[in-house]
């Protein structure tokens, strides 16, 4: 044994004083340990034995349980209060395995008196059965009016099957909106163990898509519980006490519902995207996808049929064009390099280039769309004709970083994280994102694609709107939003709307006014693109686009006998007024072809509807 | 190098007492998991495998000097602290507090072992001086703040019932010490001033659950509902209860985790006041053996240890076995040896296994 050296390290007692005195302290703790001991017996020996008959009898009429309640989902309004999305009520039959003994037999009896089969109830209750056997698990969903009547007609026959009164989604103006308001799906088990997910339970809807989705958790409400002693065969006799469930919050969506609906049938059944907003606050106002898909029919589960037919459509019905598709954006592209130009000193106002239809890169010649050129112009009749020369000269002195910044400072190629899932990134290309994708370092002749939209360059229309928005009001990049306000169903407010900044375009007054005047100019000037959809009274302010599907052939200018699907898409960009603007937008129709003639006047039969009837639209 | 005045001195009293209430635990388990619908027979196994491993920890904990521990109490309490830390960045969060930390296959509640943590450096910090009339209040600066440290970490994960486990060991302790009157009596009246502050930075299930303990009515839906199931199980049991595996409260499931929190009662309810009063004795035996064991010991660390652990089993006992018969708030503190889970069985198989060097080396020290 070592030998004891540090006497701080152990205190020996030794002293007899010291020895009475730790007697003393332990026999106190003996005292304590013993009385509270005592203490705890009391208590038992009270309810086993003064109280246990009476327990004894509870426990053997413990009818007593624990319901949930159901709270009802909160309403969504778009920004005028026009309700969308409701509830109805709807009728569900349960069956509470405990009560049902012998629940063969019972099941029997249901099958036969509703003509639901047997192998169906089993397969329910297998796939939805809890560990707890006095929890009702759910037999079939939204059962008829008729089954309601016969089940109650044999209540007494059916010992634990119970029905319950729900609510069901309800949504108004069929297949409006539908990719934006979304539908609500069961709970899968996956997303049943995670920790988000941990107040869900199997059976449960929950939503899947667009805003049910993406507001789910204010929409959701809070489970209420109600004590309720039942009879010996599971009907309830009485509620002892409740405790509410508490209804959801509805949600007003920033959308215009009259405006969205006119933007829907402009597209006129063509595949195609709407975005519209108010450049001021990033609010938008319409956000279209078409071809679109009936959301009623997911309630209580799609059918195999539709869901097939959905995926089977060419057109991708349940892709939400505005925030997923994924287009080059083309000609529209051109006020972000004019931009850059300008503000990185390359070009003036006054700069010209001469246009003869083309120009020698590298040792081939690079197209303009015009074949016979554009001749000698400035950079603001470049962006009015939309001259590809004009733009491949301002790129290759700019180089493909320079560009990309005031792309990106705009929002284009990266999420804008507007409240809806999977919106897609996009891409603006840079030298050092060739370098870590394809590990080849850039080429200048890439440069030339790039400075018209195209090559690797890839936008959604919302990104494009966003940035239209931001040149309308002056350089400000704010966050799109399509919540408008949450409140209770009290009126209460939940979350108000707050606009978010979210960039700033780099360039000064003096050069946006620049770019501004040639968009200008596309509608408004003797020679532009758009020149045709100019409006009467209305000042619109916009670009045209002609997104390539493949490669141009090389003595073709555009050849209208492709097929459909090998057509190139039709963008237009647009805000309006000029002055102090009120709407911005991006219209992009698959396969429509030429910007001028298949997005522009979407675009302009929008902006007057929504700027002349706004007062009697109460906006 | 093992003296055999060692094996001679083994305290079969220790281990017996020790194997009885794993045995308690063990059966009682069985019928928690295995009567009604949960079906969960692994819970069982698991829990006798932890039963082993508990008694290679008392082996492991009693085969070297008790000294070596008061010699690295603070690198004891500080790695312990370090792990109260590590669950707060990595730990895992189950039921919305951040308690366990998963180390390969065994996830681990750092929480339990600071119970022994803390006992372990008061008993350095306390040993270091003699004073037959009590603490004064500067003596107490040090010892307040080696309990905050755990404690508030504890707080924040947030474990109420084990931080105030941690808070009334480290108590005991120090009034083992005894404290002046005079402090003693300031002390009091700081507590008592600083309970409307406590109060309104308890998170709002917290003050629900004081609340639902005054007044069960209050919230007979939720922690009231499984206070009054819990009570009809007990008292349902009677003097001999309704027999094993025949507890109705139990296999319907109207007990909320009724093989850790409210396991006994599962026992109260199959076994009567005839098991349950049973089981009081054990622990009661079992306190008085841990007292009697600082009774016999001439080392002052030695003492102070041995009332740390025994006053750990005192007041796990008293909370958890007061809760379930409605008599303390709903706090989740598990039965020492009788509860399920892992961690709690270690920290409580360590503390037997502090008693025990202690004992076997009760002769050796004079």
């Amino acid at each position: 044994m070592l030998a004891l050296k540090d006497p701080n390290i152990l205190h020996i007692i030794t002293q007899n004083t010291d020895i009475d005195w730790h007697r003393q302290r332990l026999t106190g703790a003996v005292i304590i340990s013993i009385t509270a001991i005592v203490v705890l017996f009391v208590r038992l020996f009270y309810l086993q034995v003064m109280q246990g008959d009476e327990f004894r009898r509870l426990s053997k009429t413990n009818r007593i349980r624990l319901q949930n309640i159901e709270p009802s989902r909160g309403i969504i309004f778009d920004r005028k209060g026009v309700v969308l999305v409701d509830n109805r009520p709807s009728f569900n039959l349960y069956i509470i395995l405990k009560d049902a003994e012998p629940v063969n037999q019972t099941l029997k009896k249901l099958s036969d008196y509703t003509g639901i089969s047997i192998t169906v109830l089993q397969a329910a209750i297998k796939k939805n059965k809890t560990a707890v056997p006095y929890k009702k698990v759910l037999l079939k969903k939204y059962i008829g009016r008729n089954l309601l009547a016969v089940i109650e007609a044999h209540r007494y026959d059916l010992p634990g099957i119970i029905i319950d009164v729900n609510t069901r989604r309800h949504y108004f103006d069929n297949q409006s909106a539908a990719h934006l308001i979304g539908y609500l799906g069961e709970i899968n088990p996956n997303d049943l163990k995670r920790e988000k997910y941990k107040n869900y339970k199997s059976g449960d809807q929950i939503g899947k898509f667009g805003i049910e989705k993406a507001a789910d958790a204010y929409l959701r409400g809070n489970l209420g519980r109600e004590r309720v002693e039942v009879d010996a065969i599971g009907h309830r006799i009485r509620v002892l006490n409740t405790q509410d469930a508490t209804t959801g919050n509805n949600v007003y969506l920033t959308i215009d519902i009259d405006l969205q609906r006119k933007a829907e049938s402009l597209l006129d059944n063509k595949a195609g995207s709407i975005v519209a907003l108010e450049p001021d606050s990033g609010r938008v106002l319409v956000l279209v996808s078409t071809p679109t898909f009936d959301q009623n029919a997911f309630i209580g589960g799609v059918s195999h049929k539709y869901w097939r037919e959905l995926l089977s459509n060419p057109n991708r019905p349940m892709q939400n064009k505005a925030i997923q598709g994924l287009y080059p954006p083309a000609s529209t592209y051109k006020l972000v390099t004019a931009m850059a130009g300008l503000q990185e000193g390359v070009i003036n106002r006054h700069s010209t280039y001469f246009c003869p239809g083309y120009l020698n890169y590298g040792g081939r010649p690079f197209r303009c769309w015009k074949k016979g050129g554009h001749g000698t112009l400035n950079v603001v009749q470049a962006i009015e004709q939309s001259c590809d020369v004009f733009f491949y000269h301002v790129g290759l002195r700019l180089g493909v970083d320079r560009i990309a910044k005031y792309a990106k400072a705009g929002g284009l190629g990266a999420r804008t994280g507007i409240d809806l899932d999977h919106e897609s990134s996009g891409l603006i290309p840079t030298a050092a994102w060739k370098k870590k994708k394809m590990g080849d370092k850039w080429r200048r002749g890439e440069t030339l694609s790039i400075a018209i939209g195209q090559g690797y360059n890839q936008t959604t229309p919302l990104q494009m709107a966003v940035y239209m928005a931001a040149v309308a009001n002056g350089g400000t990049y704010y966050k799109p939003a399509i919540i408008y306000e949450i409140k209770t169903t009290g009126g209460d407010m939940v979350k108000p709307f707050k606009k978010k900044v979210a960039g700033h375009l780099p360039v000064s007054a003096k050069n946006l006014a620049i770019v501004s005047q040639g968009l200008w100019d596309v509608v408004n000037g003797s020679r532009g693109t758009a020149r045709a959809y100019k409006i009467e009274g209305i000042e619109m302010v916009g670009k045209t686009g002609t997104a390539q599907v493949f490669s141009r052939k090389k003595d073709s200018e555009y050849s209208d006998d492709l097929p459909d699907h090998l057509k190139a898409h039709a963008w237009f960009v647009a805000y309006a007024p000029a002055e102090n603007p009120k709407i911005a937008m991006a219209v992009m129709v698959e396969h429509g072809e030429h910007g001028s003639s298949a997005a522009a006047p979407i675009a302009s039969e929008l902006i007057k509807t929504y700027l002349t009837e706004r007062e009697s639209m109460k906006f | 190098m093992i003296d055999r005045r060692l094996i001679k001195h083994f305290d079969w009293v220790l281990l017996t007492l020790v194997l009885i209430l794993g045995a308690f635990g063990l059966i009682t388990i069985y019928s928690a998991v295995m009567a009604g619908v949960l079906q969960q027979k692994t819970i069982f196994w698991k829990q006798l495998i932890w039963c082993g491993v508990g008694l290679v920890v008392v082996t492991i904990v009693f085969s070297f000097h008790y000294r070596m521990i008061d010699r690295l109490a603070y690198w004891i309490y500080g790695i312990c602290n370090a792990l109260l830390i590590g669950v707060l960045i990595f730990g895992k969060t189950i039921g919305g507090s951040q308690r366990w930390l998963i180390l390969g296959p065994v996830s681990l509640q750092p929480s339990e072992l600071a119970k022994i943590a803390i006992i372990i450096v008061l008993a350095h910090w306390y040993s270091k001086s003699t004073n037959p009339l009590g603490l004064s209040l500067s003596e107490l600066v040090v010892p307040a703040i080696l309990l905050l440290i755990p404690f508030v970490l504890i707080v924040i994960q947030p474990d109420l019932g084990t931080a105030m486990v941690i808070a009334l060991i480290a108590a005991s302790i120090t009034l083992y010490k005894k404290i002046e009157k005079k402090t003693l009596i300031f002390i009091i009246v700081c507590f008592t001033g600083a309970i409307p502050i406590v109060w309104s930075a308890l998170k709002p299930y917290q003050k629900q659950r004081i609340l639902t303990f005054i007044d069960p009515e209050r919230d007979s839906l939720g922690a009231g509902y499984h206070i009054i199931q819990s009570k009809i199980a007990i008292g349902s049991g009677m003097i001999t209860g309704k027999g094993y595996l025949q507890g109705t409260q139990n296999a319907l499931s109207f007990l909320p985790e009724q093989h850790t929190d409210f396991i006994f009662s599962v026992l109260a309810e199959e076994r009567g006041l005839a098991g349950s009063s049973l089981l009081l004795v054990f622990l009661l035996i079992l306190m008085i053996w841990g007292l009697n064991i600082a009774h016999s010991c001439r080392n002052l660390f030695g003492v102070i240890l041995a009332v740390g652990v025994t006053a750990m089993i005192f007041w796990q006992v008293v909370i958890n076995i007061g809760m379930v018969m409605g008599l303390m708030p709903v706090v989740g503190v598990p039965l020492p040896f009788i509860s399920y889970g892992g961690s709690s069985m270690l920290t409580n198989m360590i503390g037997i296994g502090l008693l025990m060097n202690i004992s076997m080396r009760r002769f050796m020290m004079k």
